[in-house]
């Protein structure tokens, strides 16, 4: 059961081969016997956890079982989710239980599936290794010396684990794909706009996207199917028709042409990522693609203009937490400006901190040209390069970090080294295309490697056929850490 | 360009962030080194070149004027910090 698609789940659970309660609680028992060395979940509760499974039973009963109707999934801690403690991995979120339902989260919950839990993440998204986290790390289940990417680094690894049949992430700057390539599984960050942002808690709202992580590239597109959609709630969600993103799973990729970025394979790179990710491109010529040769040489800016970006959205989205409404509020204060100070000094861990700080000056009287507007200009440009190799490619590919899995606290006190972990994916976020992540082999350490996959706006369906004519040739994607 | 500590100090107190000297200290530092690498960003010729907001082309929806909300006031302040009469409690702020 545990290594079953989301497609096979379905298909026991409507012959009744197995109960939603009972595959509820084979998962609630892993989590259980596992969660205690991983750390990968902040919340379990498995009272209202049956409570769906018996719900999703007695549909199956009835004979209106959806895809996912009964499957045990779980939600980044970043979802509000109506009764669970949503802590967003932040101790100025402790005792926030949610008082409504992010998008996504009712989407699931019409869908029939089964909550298991909140995953650990690094506090407001924001970091690479799940280090930041409140709750403490998670341990990437390939090796618990090691971190499992961040931010969505507790749906990584309760994925990679076999704590869930798949789950939820956020990717504001790879926050889905980084920590899925560390985790050997895979990971989807839509076009912007086609999930929900309701809900979800903000980091830097122009780049935030949700995406399902899960074992194949397979189950992601059923995953998709339940979380994209038009929510009139969030402002920036896209009015489109409503897709099937299976539809071109089966479809062969003979002629498809895949762009390689000069900058991607340039000095950076890991020799043992290089060669996993060339061991895939050598795959996917013999699936029948065409390799292109293309540049984009303002990628390279992608991480200065980012941290400009997305610290001065973080800055304005963060300002909410006053320690008033809801979330934590410092024990002892002498006025209003020292409770909002002391709170949010003792709320927030430092490198939110450091992000509030960074975007307050970039935005601040003087500097906001110079810094905000400029880092706009570069993002056009950036956004430029992506539309013209899309004039010469169908997908482009390359690493997806640049090196496998480092150890816990090895990139310690030093934040620029941690940004640069994400210099593949963030160009990504800031034109707004989608990216997935998908295992390509194993590097140094027999620790996972990704090989990312960029593609047009909205060609979800296009990269997720891609990525399965891949996982139908090679098998690392069904590869299970030792011991789990 | 080079941050000094009173612009940490400065930028803090904007940001409502309370902070002890040796934190000031730690936060100069890292700062400094996360501006060192932004200071990339002024070597690119962006004249001419129309600041981008957002991925998507898209104008904002309007909709109808009517109430979407119901009233959830004892949902939303059984999670407040302090609460009385079904008031949020602050510090007094008018004297």
């Amino acid at each position: 059961m545990l290594n079953s698609s989301l497609k096979q789940l379905g298909a026991a659970l409507r012959v009744k081969k197995i109960s939603s309660v009972e595959l509820t609680r084979l998962y609630l028992d892993r989590i259980a016997q596992l969660n205690p060395q991983l750390n990968a979940f902040i919340t379990v509760n498995p009272e209202m956890s049956l409570a769906q499974a018996k719900a999703a039973d007695a549909r199956i009963a009835a004979g209106t079982a959806d895809a996912l109707t009964g499957i045990p999934l779980a939600q980044k801690d970043i979802f509000c989710a109506k009764g669970w403690l949503t802590t967003c991995g932040s101790k100025m979120l402790h005792n926030f239980v949610s008082p409504y339902d992010a998008h996504v989260i009712s989407q699931f919950n019409n869908a029939g599936a089964v909550n298991l839990g909140k995953t650990n993440m690094d506090e407001f998204a924001m970091g690479s290794s799940n280090e930041t986290s409140y709750y403490g790390p998670v341990k990437n289940p390939w090796d618990t010396a090691r971190v499992p990417g961040g931010s969505s680094g507790g749906t990584a690894a309760a994925v990679a684990a076999r704590l869930c049949a798949a789950a939820t992430g956020t990717d504001t700057g790879g926050s889905i794909r980084q920590p899925a390539a560390l985790c050997g599984i895979s990971g989807l960050k839509p076009t912007y706009g086609v999930c929900s942002r309701y809900g979800m808690i903000a980091f830097a709202s122009s780049l935030d996207q949700a995406g399902p992580m899960g074992r194949s590239a397979e189950d992601l597109a059923l995953m998709l199917n339940v979380m994209a959609g038009f929510d009139e709630r969030d402002s920036t969600s896209l009015q489109r028709e409503k897709e099937d993103y299976a539809r071109d799973l089966n479809k062969p990729l003979t002629g498809l042409r895949i762009g390689l970025p000069k900058e991607f394979f340039a000095a950076g790179m890991g020799s043992d990522v290089a060669q996993a990710v060339e061991a895939a491109i050598a795959e996917y010529k013999k699936l029948g693609a065409a390799i292109v040769d293309i540049s984009l040489p303002n990628s390279k800016l992608s991480v200065p203009v980012y941290y400009v970006l997305a610290p001065a959205e973080a800055s304005s989205n963060l300002s909410r937490f006053d320690g008033v409404r809801y979330g934590y509020r410092a024990p002892e204060y002498s006025d209003l400006t020292d409770m909002y100070e002391k709170s949010r000094a003792q709320g927030f861990g430092a490198e939110v901190k450091r992000r509030i700080m960074i975007g307050t000056y970039v935005l601040s009287h003087g500097y906001y040209d110079a810094y905000y507007i400029k880092a706009q200009r570069i993002r056009r440009l950036i956004a430029q390069d992506f539309v013209e190799a899309f004039k010469q490619c169908d997908v482009i590919m390359g690493p997806t970090s640049p090196s496998t899995a480092f150890k816990l606290g090895e990139k310690g006190d030093d934040p620029v080294q941690m940004y640069l972990s994400d210099i593949y994916t963030i160009a990504v976020n800031l034109a707004g295309l989608p990216g997935m992540s998908i295992p390509c082999g194993f590097g140094d350490n027999n620790m996972p490697v990704g090989l990312q996959i960029i593609g047009n706006y909205f060609e979800e369906a296009r990269m997720l056929n891609v990525a399965h004519q891949y996982q139908l040739a090679t098998d690392w994607h069904s590869r299970a850490p030792q011991g789990i | 360009m080079s941050l000094t500590t009173d612009d940490v100090k400065k930028v803090a107190r904007l940001a409502r962030l309370a902070v002890t000297e040796t934190e000031v200290a730690a936060a100069h530092q890292q700062l400094s080194g996360i501006f060192d690498l932004i200071a990339e960003m002024q070597a690119v010729d962006t004249t001419g070149i129309a600041p981008m907001s957002h991925a998507q082309d898209v104008t904002q929806r309007l909709r109808e004027d009517v109430v979407t909300e119901t009233n959830q006031r004892a949902l939303f302040q059984s999670i407040a910090p302090q609460v009385e009469a079904g008031l949020y409690l602050v510090p007094q702020v008018i004297e």
